[in-house]
């Protein structure tokens, strides 16, 4: 089976040769279809680069990386904003909602940017905001809404239009335990109910605990991870 | 135990048996016990004052000796009900005498012993949670002990995380 994402040897550097900081110092790495795992590890260690070059956000200085079978340095700049908005969806502790658009507007965004007409966008938002547990009031404005319902929204725009890979960088890190936990047991659902994979980045044990596997990450390096748990023993 | 079964007689006689079935259902079924331990310590128990056996109640008897709480023994759970574990010196605990030992043999040696021991709390965390994730089935009592044993696995990986740090700072100051 192809793996979702694979880093092979991945380092990325940082700066000049002189005041070069090496922020991953050959990473390898592969997440499953459908498979939950977090990342773990102290302030500075490299848990956000690590998700910002599986998101095509950034290039790795040296290693390869694939997204769903395609190497991420085959792409120009076209074909990775193309790859970001078909398979790959982000969540931050920031919600980057646009706070003059609607609930329902937010989600289908990206679905509108890639072409689909808004009949067909707006019943799939319905749908990925649904599965988010929320059914409601969703022509009102993010304002309207809690912090934890916010981040909701945020996941269902990361998710919608079936994309294959969710990102999700702290996204519990302003919310209260209890949002922070219903936010986290919905992203723990979309693994197997769409098949989604996801990458977890947290310094939470409470959180980083939902996952199939926990990686930690210590100076740019993997230094250790849990054994993986078998998707048919959830 | 002892005080377990001081606790459950607070509510009236019982037999060995009545007792098992009671302080394993109360514990959310974690601590088995077998009815010989049970009257080994309600012999015990006698023996000191806190318990003495209770008149004989025909068919309840049949099934094992009942005992029942003298006033010493009420006085005794009273005192249980109200003291606080203390903690100087603090209770010994596995990890941080691993942790401590580890770090008297040199940081390097400590860095590699919390590495593996946070990954495999984080592991046992991941088995908690799975366990939590099943269908409820209504058993207060092993749900509560469930969220104990999560929430000090937290409190286990937050303690790695802070032991971590103090030991990476030197670290770093020395290269």
């Amino acid at each position: 089976m192809t793996a979702m994402l694979e880093f092979d040897d991945v380092v990325k550097s940082y700066g000049s040769s002189t005041t070069e900081v090496r922020a991953l110092r050959g990473v390898t790495l592969s997440v499953a279809p459908g498979e939950f795992v977090a990342v773990m590890g102290p302030s500075g260690c490299g848990k956000s680069t690590l998700l910002h070059l599986a998101g095509a956000l950034e290039t790795p200085s040296a290693g390869t990386i694939c997204v769903g079978g395609q190497r991420l340095a085959e792409l120009d700049a076209a074909g990775r904003g193309e790859l970001r908005r078909r398979d790959v969806g982000f969540v931050f502790q920031r919600l980057n909602l646009i706070p003059a658009l609607t609930a329902i507007e937010n989600v289908m965004l990206p679905l509108e940017l890639a072409g689909e007409p808004a009949r067909s966008a707006r019943g799939r938002a319905v749908e990925a905001l649904e599965a988010m547990g929320l059914y409601e009031q969703l022509d009102r404005y993010p304002d309207d809404f809690s912090g934890g319902q916010q981040q909701r929204i945020a996941i269902a725009r990361a998710v919608v239009g079936e994309r294959r890979l969710l990102l999700a960088d702290e996204p519990t890190g302003s919310l209260d335990t209890a949002s922070g936990d219903e936010v986290i047991e919905l992203i723990a659902a979309l693994p197997e109910q769409h098949g989604t994979a996801v990458v977890l980045v947290t310094h939470e044990p409470r959180f980083a605990s939902w996952a199939d596997r926990v990686i930690f990450l210590r100076d740019g390096r993997i230094v250790d991870e849990t054994p993986a748990i078998a998707a048919v023993a959830r | 135990m002892r005080e377990g079964l001081l606790a459950l007689l607070a509510e009236g006689p019982r037999n060995g048996h009545q007792l098992k079935t009671e302080f394993e259902a109360v514990t959310g079924g974690v601590w088995p016990l077998n009815v010989g331990q049970v009257y080994t310590t309600l012999d015990r128990l006698a023996r000191d004052g806190m318990v003495t056996r209770a008149r004989p109640n025909g068919e309840a008897e049949a099934h094992g000796r009942r005992y029942e709480l003298t006033a010493a023994g009420r006085e005794e759970l009273a005192s249980w009900w109200q003291l606080v574990p203390a903690e100087d010196p603090p209770p010994r605990d596995e990890l941080m005498l691993k942790v401590l030992f580890a770090t008297a043999l040199g940081p390097a040696h400590a860095m590699t012993v919390i590495t593996e021991q946070r990954t495999a709390l984080l592991a046992l965390l991941q088995a908690h949670r799975r366990a939590s994730r099943r269908p409820a089935d209504d058993d207060t009592a092993a749900a509560m002990v469930r969220d104990a044993l999560i929430v000090r696995a937290e409190a286990d990986l937050r303690w790695l995380d802070l032991c971590e740090a103090r030991l990476h700072a030197p670290m770093k100051g020395r290269s």
